[in-house]
């Protein structure tokens, strides 16, 4: 009883001193989930913070058409100038630490801020020492190409370099990891690389489960495009590697050594660091938060929103994070109002390139239900098998707009 | 450069926050021809068009698999949400 009186006078000290003031919500994280949260939130009368280290983000839906040389990296980038003139004050630092008591963010360059609810939205950081040989400087010579723009670049130099004749690998993580199909549409696009320009290569992908996203409609179209080009094994074939040498070039599974000429390594992943020193990442690494609102289950007044946080069954997607931002920038702001908030519906669209100019797609429509985000029964689904071409390219021009619209929306 | 629309916050301004779902139609629907945006169109037509996307009699890449995730009357509150943006 008088820890808390200690701890409510703590916490009211710097609440009473800005209680005139409009107030503070803080957004860590610059991506997807929150330069859409940030704009959002400008529609309540609140100070808006954005926080972020770099002055422009690199998209990564499309990189892997980037990587296949069919598009520019240029095209991927995005700033912050139409984030700031909305209103936003953005602050280009790092955030390293949260007093969740005193609601105080504390920055890489030693300034601090209090905030009234904190939302990240940090995205995924690599977990280095999941498959033995894999660290940081091993990406350096076989690129996960899953974040950043170095990485994206890195994987199209040395498939360019590759001669005629190579082979390419790539390895896959178990559930979760960043956007689920994303592998796949990286496999078939660099097997339409290799097929077009370096004919007598192969693709060897080694996955560590035996399911996955949009499977019937990605290995059909590999076997229609690629069939001499792409090899696909799945876990119960030895798809899981259990160590990477990057001076060999090499993988190893249980069952034997692959050598490559180009690697490509997407390891398991976690929620961005930041999560886990503001103690809202559980024991798997992500962070679970309220369907409705976003708030962590473990921290209070702190959201996490895009592909750090688990819900349920929505999947971790840029789609995903932004209509996620939306709904919780909604509910900070009822919150912050004294208002109960929504019982929200969301939806997720992910469009995937099998081909340029031919695309599928997965989508969802879900709800809050028993404390996560569930399906809704009836809704969702993938593209039919039996689509034509006329019908894939159709959802190639709509994957095409998502990602014009939903940058727009983002960064302005 | 692109022309900066507004986000979901200036769409907000005009009138009410979106009803449970509607929020999330502006990852697609926006500044395209291909997927256009939603904002001030007749909700009538958009319930003609929900309507046959959810009972299939309306062919759709991915709008058939969305609509049958709300009842009629959710839609219809979209609906009439949207034709209220300016």
């Amino acid at each position: 009883m008088k820890r808390r009186t200690v701890l409510s006078a703590m916490v009211a000290a710097p609440f009473v001193a800005r209680a005139q003031a409009r107030p503070r919500v803080v957004v860590v994280g610059g991506g997807f989930g929150g330069a859409t949260a940030a704009r959002s939130l400008l529609l309540g009368n609140l100070e808006v913070v954005l926080i972020e280290a770099r002055d422009v983000y690199t998209a990564c839906p499309f990189s892997n058409a980037v990587i296949a040389g069919m598009r520019e990296i240029e095209q991927q980038r995005f700033g912050y100038g139409a984030i700031v003139s909305d209103g936003v004050r953005v602050i280009r630092d790092t955030a390293v630490g949260v007093d969740a008591d005193r609601r105080r963010l504390t920055l890489e360059s030693g300034a601090s801020l209090i905030y009234d609810r904190l939302i990240l939205s940090p995205g995924i950081d690599m977990i280095w020492d999941a498959i033995p040989g894999y660290d940081a400087t091993a990406a350096d010579t076989m690129p996960h190409a899953w974040k950043g723009e170095a990485q994206t670049l890195l994987l199209r130099r040395q498939l360019q370099a590759m001669d005629n004749g190579g082979t390419v690998i790539m390895s896959i993580p178990a559930n979760p990891y960043r956007c689920p199909p994303g592998p796949y549409e990286r496999a078939g696009l660099i097997a339409w690389y290799l097929q077009r320009t370096k004919p007598k290569s192969k693709l060897l992908v080694l996955d560590a489960k035996d399911t996955f996203s949009k499977q019937k409609l990605f290995q059909a179209a590999w076997k229609r495009l690629y069939p001499n080009t792409l090899e696909w094994v799945g876990l119960s074939d030895g798809g899981k590697i259990a160590r990477a040498d990057p001076r060999a070039g090499a993988v190893e599974t249980d069952f034997q050594t692959h050598r490559g000429d180009v690697v490509n390594i997407i390891p398991p992943q976690r929620a961005g660091h930041i999560a886990s020193v503001a103690g809202v990442a559980d024991r798997t690494g992500w962070c679970p938060v309220d369907p409705a609102t976003f708030e962590s289950r473990l921290v209070p007044k702190i959201h996490v929103i895009g592909d750090a946080a688990i819900m349920g069954a929505m999947p971790k997607s840029a789609f995903a994070a932004n209509a996620q931002a939306k709904v919780c920038a909604l509910a900070v702001l009822r919150m912050l109002n004294g208002q109960a908030p929504d019982d929200p519906r969301l939806i997720n669209t992910c469009y995937s390139l099998i081909a340029p100019n031919r695309a599928i797609s997965v989508s969802g429509v879900y709800r809050p239900l028993n404390g996560l985000l569930a399906d809704i029964d009836g809704a969702g689904g993938t593209s039919r098998l039996d689509a034509t071409d006329e019908t894939s390219a159709l959802e190639a021009t709509y994957a095409d707009a998502w990602f014009t619209t939903v940058t727009t929306e983002a960064f302005g | 450069m692109r022309r900066a629309l507004p986000g979901l916050a200036l769409l907000l301004m005009a009138a009410g926050p979106p009803p449970p779902g509607a929020s999330s139609c502006t990852g697609c629907h926006g500044p395209t021809p291909q997927i256009p945006s939603l904002a001030g169109r007749s909700a009538t037509e958009m319930l003609t068009a929900l309507d046959g996307f959810r009972t299939g009699k309306r062919p759709a890449t991915v709008m058939d698999r969305i609509a049958k995730g709300f009842t009629e009357a959710e839609l219809s509150t979209i609906a009439a949400w949207w034709e209220d943006r300016k």
